[in-house]
């Protein structure tokens, strides 16, 4: 009968509640013991991109950030240069173009990367308007 | 050849490590094995009630530690049972009257002698944790279907993992009304969350409470409906392939009833 007046009410059971909430929290947790993991993915990540732009070690920034129902990475990674694009072969683009400005990619963000004053200044970083749980932020 | 060396675990307090050691300590003696039961909670000392023996204790496992004296003469014979003793914990004494070593050492030589050391680990994950895992070869984590108990117990398998030891889960007080509800997580839902082979299920009964007031193990108490559960763990560590009770399917009246008291 319970189940019957749930089903009709709509309200979603609090054993599937429980069980996101639990997925969630355990995930902050495993990242938060886990240092180590942090640096090496900080270390793939810049190797990855470096293969296309060039980008500052070390002013690279990646923050945890819990949503509604899911947590979500943003990394902060400034740019020093951007190779010119080579016509069709993308792997190995030989041609750079130093930018007078730095630029900041953002993971996940809009398309348009911000723009920084200086070259090599930590970026701004681009921070989604409501944030309705803390940043769990990983040291 | 010595004996199985297990840890008796949770994180959290209260989710029924004590009840656990005891019951299936009592149900594996009474299938033939020799049991040492380790109490290593220093200075909250249950065990030895839980059982009934609370009147006969002379030592401790400090006074063990410190040479004061043999383990044979600290360990309780429980004489109900042909082969089942504990080892009680130190009421009166901090958590630190006693390190890793010496508390490995006398696990190891109590597993000279038995078939079966179960360790009743305190809660926390700190020294007194530390000393009851430090003797272990394997692990037995407890956790109730609740979001806290299974943070805490996910933390201790963590711990536990550095440490190599195996693991299996004792998913307790289960409420398969409530699970049937969706007012509890399941026990495929706890197993898939903390990623730990299932051990054994018991489902929230006041048989507990009841027998427990008596200091008298389930497994004596022969209309017990939780004997049956404590007696097919007991079995599953011993090697046996026994199916789990499916708690899913009573029948139209327990059903009934079960949403009635879930309610
Ligand atoms: N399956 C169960 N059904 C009902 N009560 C239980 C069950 N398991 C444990 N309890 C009760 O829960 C309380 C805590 O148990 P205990 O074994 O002392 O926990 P811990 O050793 O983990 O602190 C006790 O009162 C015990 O009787
Ligand atoms: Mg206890």
């Amino acid at each position: 009968m319970i189940e019957w007046l749930k089903k009709f009410l709509g309200t979603p059971p609090s054993s599937s509640t429980a069980k996101e909430r639990l997925r969630l929290v355990l995930m902050t947790d495993h990242l938060a013991l886990a240092p180590e993991i942090i640096e090496n993915m900080k270390r793939d990540l810049v190797d990855v991109i470096s293969r296309y732009v060039e980008v500052d070690r070390e002013k690279l920034e990646i923050e945890f950030e819990r949503e509604d129902r899911a947590l979500a990475l943003m990394a902060s990674i400034p740019i020093i240069s951007v190779n010119r694009p080579s016509g069709g072969d993308g792997e190995k683009p030989a041609v750079k173009e130093r930018v007078e400005d730095a630029q900041t990619a953002a993971v996940p963000g809009s398309a348009a990367p911000s723009v920084n004053a200086t070259p090599g200044e930590p970026p701004k970083r681009r921070r989604r308007k409501k944030t309705s749980s803390k940043p769990a932020t990983a040291h | 050849m010595s004996g199985r060396r297990i840890v008796i675990t949770s994180g959290k307090g209260g989710v029924g490590k004590t009840t656990t050691t005891a019951n299936l300590g009592a149900a594996l003696a009474k299938r033939g094995a020799r049991v040492i039961l380790v109490d290593a909670d220093i200075g909250l000392r249950n065990l030895d009630l839980v059982l009934g023996l609370e009147k006969r204790i002379v030592f401790d496992v400090v006074e063990v530690a410190e040479g004061r004296c043999q383990l044979r003469q600290a360990l309780i014979k429980d004489k109900r049972f042909e082969s089942l003793s504990i080892l009680p914990a130190a009421q009166t004494r901090d958590k630190d009257a006693i390190n890793e070593e010496q508390f490995a050492a006398i696990v190891a030589q109590a597993a000279e002698q038995a078939d079966f050391v179960l360790i009743d680990c305190p809660a926390g994950i700190e020294a007194g944790f530390r000393n009851a895992i430090a003797g272990a070869k394997e692990a037995i984590v407890v956790t109730t279907p609740e979001v806290s108990a299974i943070r805490d117990a996910d933390r201790v398998v963590g711990k536990l993992n550095e440490k190599q030891l195996p693991i299996r889960l004792i998913v307790n007080r289960l409420r398969p009304a409530m699970v049937k509800a969706g007012d509890m997580l399941s026990v495929d839902d706890v197993c898939e969350i903390l990623a730990v082979e299932l051990l054994g299920i018991v489902p929230d009964d006041e048989e507990i409470i009841d027998t427990t007031n008596r200091g008298e193990p389930i497994v004596l108490d022969e209309t017990a409906k939780l004997r049956v559960i404590y007696d097919k763990i007991a079995r599953r560590m011993e090697g046996e392939l026994v199916p789990f009770t499916n708690f899913d399917a009573q029948g139209l009246f327990g059903r009934l009833f079960g949403a009635l008291k879930a309610g």
